[in-house]
């Protein structure tokens, strides 16, 4: 018989291609079903090349994002290869440098709330009872507070204490950058907190905790060895969701001035500087046209892998 | 009966709230009264924040600001309560704005923000529903994947790029609309579009999530089963629990529209409470922050009832007890 | 309330439709909210002049406004003895007819006009201006504008308490129509103060009956042209003519609105689409464009009298040395910033005082000399940079004064190896570490309130508020004290000349960048009366449409 190819679903592929899933754990299945969503894989490619190209910038470019020039808002050329700004600066490096601070950021900014989140939304959800009751009626009242008065406050007041203390140093420095990454992680983990204490919750009565816990495992073991591991899918899927909105908080940060402190450069900063161009006289649309396309461009990237990650994680995968 | 229990919940809640408030933006530096041009002297300096009890310690202005305080009177000696405060609906004088109450620029402000806030969200309902729908309909053609981008995208771009462009293209290129201010209904089409734009794309994605999982239950199979149309599925028995994660969204959402996105008014001149919000608390204007901020408190809280409530009269399997 | 009610209806009805499986209600209920909300707007006629002011006013009180937007619109609901004059802002007769000054200088007697009356249509007297100056002293109203009456004897004493009776003040109402002022000293610039906002005459016996909310009443009385019709915050105050106005005659615009408006974007589209007639605040002029704007038809630029410069802190490290400050000073190319970054037609200002005060030339400061910079800097210690500690730049957030902000921190860099860090702070942040002499450098700036040298060289006094630089200097007080006692112009000019020339060549506590200049915007075929001039004042009794002569009716 003419082999007519492994495409061919005969019955002993069939049964071969079953066997060999078997073998694979969750995650090894979640994987592949995640490079399947061919969006998600070119996404993720993006992603790392943008990381690579914002680390090597230093290197790579032969400007530094503060170096201020005569060159003052020269059209996209060959020597800027997207343009300069009002005091002479090259666009292309302070977008690199912006796109490591955003990024940076983001990360960070998501890790804290991850933190915070998590081990809220777990404790609550595996005590249970009144202590459960009483941490979650306190993400109500902190939901009900607009988040811009902590970041007002974190910004303002704990600033200048720190300054005291840390004075000049580097750490010093970069202070507002530190209380950005706290202040913009502070105020995003409420929802991680409640979907981590609903899996934690539903979680808590299945078979598998039970027996653990009769063979004497401590709690903490329980939660951190068992429960954690299974509520992963829904928290990297968050977690991918969760760095667009912390990004496009600190750009209205910026708006109002509270973002990055200058020389420095963030995507939110080039954003507002550039958004102020835009009026009926005369536009230099470079300012605008690419920190923004970047920016959005980044977004669009994260958007999909997070997709991707829901649909791979997802039992149902039978969804395009 | 958990309706009742909620309900009585709210004002401690709000009690909280607005002390929590209060007390954050005490600790920012800076006050009120701090002018680029310095009072003549320190004594007047004194004399101003006396004038607004700013010299008195934390919670006991606190307890002025809820009208809960007993002064002795100075003519006639007795235990007084001092007038006005939260109790009696008194939001307190606002100390940018000196000759306003914060009452006053509530009754002003809040109309305008609702507006804008009820017509961004029925844009938002009036795009991303059906957005999502369509998309959920045709999931894996062409339709389903420039529908899903532009969903996706508009979650994307943030309102402080989106605001100006729509301006300088609606309003200076092409004039078919003011680019600022408010007072008649065409004013109110290109702030709505720019607020609403964001959210409609998020709502057009949880459409669609919402959809596609209805579809995959098994009283669908049934109703296949059964023989019904594909329409008639999709419209009588689909929709209905599809919607529901855009319906626990609509809360927030509302809420969030209602109080005004501050990007979008600042950017249209519309004198809105997201403006007030903002611009109090970097004024340090205390009452009016936490007069706003209780009332954001109140839609917030207000909101999420009813959308729990119309989540129970749409899903029949939900119970609270 | 009308509005609020139907706003809640429409709620319910919006989530009745997000409930409901029929959309077409809610198609149905979108056209009526539409229908709903179109009518609520309802439209309000346009005013006859609409004006871009500035940000939104604090407040009318005339006692308590201290930005000049607010100025802008107090001056046009109350009106004092004198008002400015809009081609030249000297002060021109308005409540007083005229005035007879004593030989020495010291006794200023107003005789004012009968037919001077409240918007009510009551008679103004000379009681009201003792109630509205004494008001204005009074430590209760904790104006901070009082010091302006401090030349008047007594004012001093009794602001700051020390004197409880009314009757010691130099004011006197000599009858209905005559009020007889005592000055301390000489005060060359007193009549200019008159025209200022802060002596404008409020109703006494108004606010007597209607206490702290007098300004919330409707058609409360009015000194000015006009009066008030109603007031959005954050959105407009429209403005109506005053019939009982002394110059009722010669006021032609009926409505005015004054705008508030904070973003120069939205008040350079609101101009170009023809929704604003005049924009005169010099902030709303968008910096990225203000070098083409410049060139345009409707442009009016003109010299004002406010200086943009940055203080020192001399109490820190090594600022405390004045080599070290004449070094950062002569570090800066100010002629690359107002060229390059700030682009709208400034002049460089190595003095404090800008030019154009009659009778006063300021001597000039110490210019751009990177070698002699990196001398002063050596002699400190410091030869080319080493060993210098990083210091502050603090600055409060707006875009033109980040972009100066890079350009001295690479200057001071470049020239002199010295890394100072930007510190961006929000408004309060910046008052209040600037108060409390929390900085190293710090960017400042001053916009004179009279055509004298006085306003200027005044904030560097050790006793002023506003100095906050921590220098003090006696003989700097004292030249200032003698020329203020001096009657002669000549010698008073060569004694200011020699205090602003140990601010500005000596002691150096502060760095002038560059002075301001006036930017008007308004189309010349339609509006006339509006004038740039020093203190950047633009009654709007003066405005008239080109081409009529007679007022609309």
């Amino acid at each position: 018989m003419i082999d007519e190819g492994p495409h061919v679903m005969t019955p002993a592929n069939a049964a071969g291609m079953f066997i060999r899933a078997e073998h694979l754990s969750p995650g090894q299945r979640a994987w592949r079903r995640f490079t399947r969503n061919k969006l998600a894989v070119i996404s993720l490619c993006f992603i790392a090349v943008l990381v690579a190209i914002v680390l090597l910038a230093p290197w790579l470019s032969p400007y530094q994002p503060n170096d201020v020039s005569d060159a003052q808002f020269e059209k996209p050329n060959a020597q800027h290869w997207f343009g300069t700004d009002v005091n002479g600066r090259d666009l292309l490096a302070r977008t690199l440098a912006g796109a490591r601070v955003s990024l940076l950021v983001g990360a960070v900014g998501t890790g804290v709330s991850l933190i915070i989140g998590v081990l809220w939304g777990s404790i609550a959800g595996y005590t249970g009872g009144r202590t459960d009751e009483f941490m979650m009626r306190f993400v109500d009242i902190l939901y009900a507070l607009p988040s811009i008065i902590f970041v007002i406050v974190l910004i303002t007041s704990l600033e200048d204490i720190v300054k005291k203390f840390a004075g000049t140093t580097a750490f010093g420095v970069s202070v507002r950058l530190l209380f950005l990454f706290v202040g913009l992680g502070a105020v995003s983990w409420l929802t991680m907190a409640r979907i981590v204490r609903g899996q934690v919750l539903s979680l808590r009565e299945r078979p598998f905790v039970m027996a653990s816990r009769s063979l004497g495992a401590t709690h903490a073991r329980v939660i951190f060895q068992h429960i954690l591991p299974n509520t992963l899918g829904v928290i990297i899927v968050y977690l991918t969701l969760t760095v667009p909105s912390v990004i496009l908080y600190e750009s209205f940060l910026s708006y109002l001035g509270l973002g990055i402190q200058p020389p420095m450069a963030s995507w939110g900063s080039l954003l507002a500087e550039g958004a102020r161009q835009i009026n009926p006289v005369r536009i230099y649309w470079w300012l605008l046209v690419f920190p923004c396309v970047t920016l959005v461009v980044t977004l669009l990237a994260l958007n999909f892998i997070g997709d991707g990650l829901r649909d791979a994680f997802d039992p149902r995968s039978d969804r395009a | 009966m958990y309706f009742l229990k909620r309900i009585a919940f709210i004002v401690p809640l709000l009690l909280l709230i607005s002390f929590l408030a209060f007390l954050l933006l005490k600790l920012a530096p800076g006050g009120p009264f701090d002018q680029e041009r310095a009072p003549a002297s320190e004594a007047i300096r004194k004399n101003i924040e006396a004038k607004y009890h700013l010299n008195e310690p934390t919670w006991k202005q606190y307890l002025r600001y809820l009208g809960l305080m007993w002064e002795r009177d100075v003519a006639s000696g007795e235990l007084q309560r001092v007038n006005g405060g939260l109790i009696v609906g008194d939001f307190g004088p606002s100390y940018k704005y000196r000759d306003h109450s914060v009452n006053d620029i509530i009754a002003q402000a809040l109309p305008v923000s609702l507006t804008l806030g009820l017509l961004a969200f029925v844009f938002v309902q009036c795009v991303g529903i059906p957005l999502g729908f369509y998309t959920a309909v045709r999931r894996g053609q062409l339709g389903d994947h420039v529908g899903s981008f532009f969903a996706v995208l508009v979650v994307c771009i943030p309102a402080l790029v989106v605001a100006p462009v729509l301006i300088t293209l609606f309003a200076i290129k092409w004039q078919w609309f003011p680019p600022a201010l408010w007072g008649t209904p065409w004013h109110v089409v290109l702030p709505v579009v720019a607020l609403g734009l964001f959210f409609a794309g998020k709502v057009a994605r949880l459409m669609r999530e919402g959809l596609l999982n209805t579809l995959q239950s098994e009283f669908i199979t049934t109703a296949r089963a059964k023989g019904l149309s594909e329409a008639k599925i999709l419209w009588k028995h689909a929709f209905r629990l599809a919607v529901l994660p855009v319906v626990s969204y609509s809360g927030p959402l509302l809420a969030d529209l209602l109080t005004g996105s501050f990007v979008v008014e600042a950017a249209f001149q519309i004198p809105g409470i997201g403006v007030f919000m903002v611009n109090s608390m970097l004024n340090r204007d205390y009452p009016m922050t936490v007069g706003l901020v209780i009332l954001y408190a109140v839609l917030l809280l207000v909101l999420n009832l009813v959308v729990d409530f119309s989540y129970s009269l749409l899903d029949p399997r939900v119970r609270y007890d | 309330m009308k509005c609020s009610v139907h706003a809640l209806f429409q709620l319910k009805r919006a989530f009745c439709f997000l409930s409901s499986r029929r959309t077409q209600a809610g198609r149905l209920s979108v056209l009526l909210l539409w229908l709903g909300f179109a009518g609520c707007t309802a439209q309000i006629p346009k005013a006859d002049l609409t004006v871009l002011n500035g940000p939104d006013p604090q407040s009318l009180d005339p006692h308590i406004v201290t930005g000049q937007a607010d100025m802008r619109v107090v001056l046009s609901l109350f009106e004092g003895l004198t008002r400015f004059n809009p081609v030249n802002s000297d002060p021109d007769p308005a409540i007083a007819e005229r005035w007879h000054i004593s030989p020495d200088a010291k006794v200023y007697t107003f005789y004012l006009r009968t037919n001077a009356c409240w918007s009510n249509g009551e008679p103004i007297t000379a009681e009201d201006f003792l109630f509205s100056w004494r008001r204005l002293l009074d430590p209760k109203t904790a104006a901070d504008y009082a010091n302006q009456l401090f030349y008047v004897r007594n004012g001093e004493k009794f602001y700051h308490g020390k004197i409880a009776d009314e009757k010691q003040l130099g004011l006197k109402a000599l009858d209905a129509h005559t009020l007889q002022v005592e000055l301390e000293n000489p005060t060359p610039f007193f009549l200019q103060l008159c025209s200022t906002h802060a002596l404008a005459v409020v109703p006494g016996r108004f606010i007597g009956q209607q206490g702290d909310k007098w300004l919330r009443q409707p058609n409360f009385p009015c000194s000015g042209a006009y009066q008030l019709e109603f007031q959005r915050l954050s959105d407009r105050i429209r403005v109506r003519k005053n019939p009982h106005y002394w110059d009722a005659a010669n006021v032609t615009l009926e409505t005015v609105d004054l705008v508030s408006c904070t973003s120069p974007t939205t008040a350079m589209n609101l101009y170009k689409t023809g929704r604003a007639d005049v924009i005169w605040d010099k902030f709303l002029v968008p910096v990225e464009l203000a070098d083409v704007l410049r060139h345009g038809p409707d442009f009016h630029g003109y010299d004002f009298l406010a200086t943009e410069f940055m203080r020192f802190n001399v109490t820190r490290g090594p600022l405390t040395n004045p080599l070290v400050r004449r070094a950062f000073v002569q570090a800066v190319d100010k002629r690359r910033i107002v060229e390059r970054i700030t682009r709208g037609g400034e002049r460089v200002a190595t003095h404090l005082t800008p030019t154009g005060i009659e009778h006063y030339r300021p001597p000039q400061g110490l210019g751009y000399d990177p070698n002699a910079a990196r001398q002063s800097l050596e002699q400190a210690g410091y030869p080319g940079g080493k060993g210098f500690p990083r210091l502050q730049y603090l600055y409060n957030t707006t875009p033109g004064n980040e972009r100066v902000a890079v350009e001295l921190q690479a200057m001071w860099r470049n020239e002199l190896g010295v890394e100072v860090e930007l510190q961006q702070a929000e408004w309060k942040v910046y008052l209040d570490l600037q108060s409390k002499g929390n900085y190293d450098l710090s960017r400042g700036s001053w916009v004179g309130d009279y055509k004298d040298p006085n306003t200027f060289l005044d904030l560097f006094t050790s006793h002023n508020g506003n100095n906050r630089t921590g220098w003090s200097n006696a003989r700097y007080d004292a030249l200032l004290s003698k020329a203020n006692q001096e009657r002669d112009p000549g010698v008073r000019e060569k004694l200011l000349q020699e205090a602003e020339t140990l601010l500005v060549r000596d002691e150096v506590p502060l760095l002038p960048i560059y002075i301001y200049r006036g930017q008007l915007f308004f189309d010349d075929n339609k509006w006339e009366g509006i004038h740039g001039n020093l203190i950047d004042e633009h009654p709007l009794s003066a405005i008239r449409r080109k081409g009529e002569p007679q007022a609309k009716r």
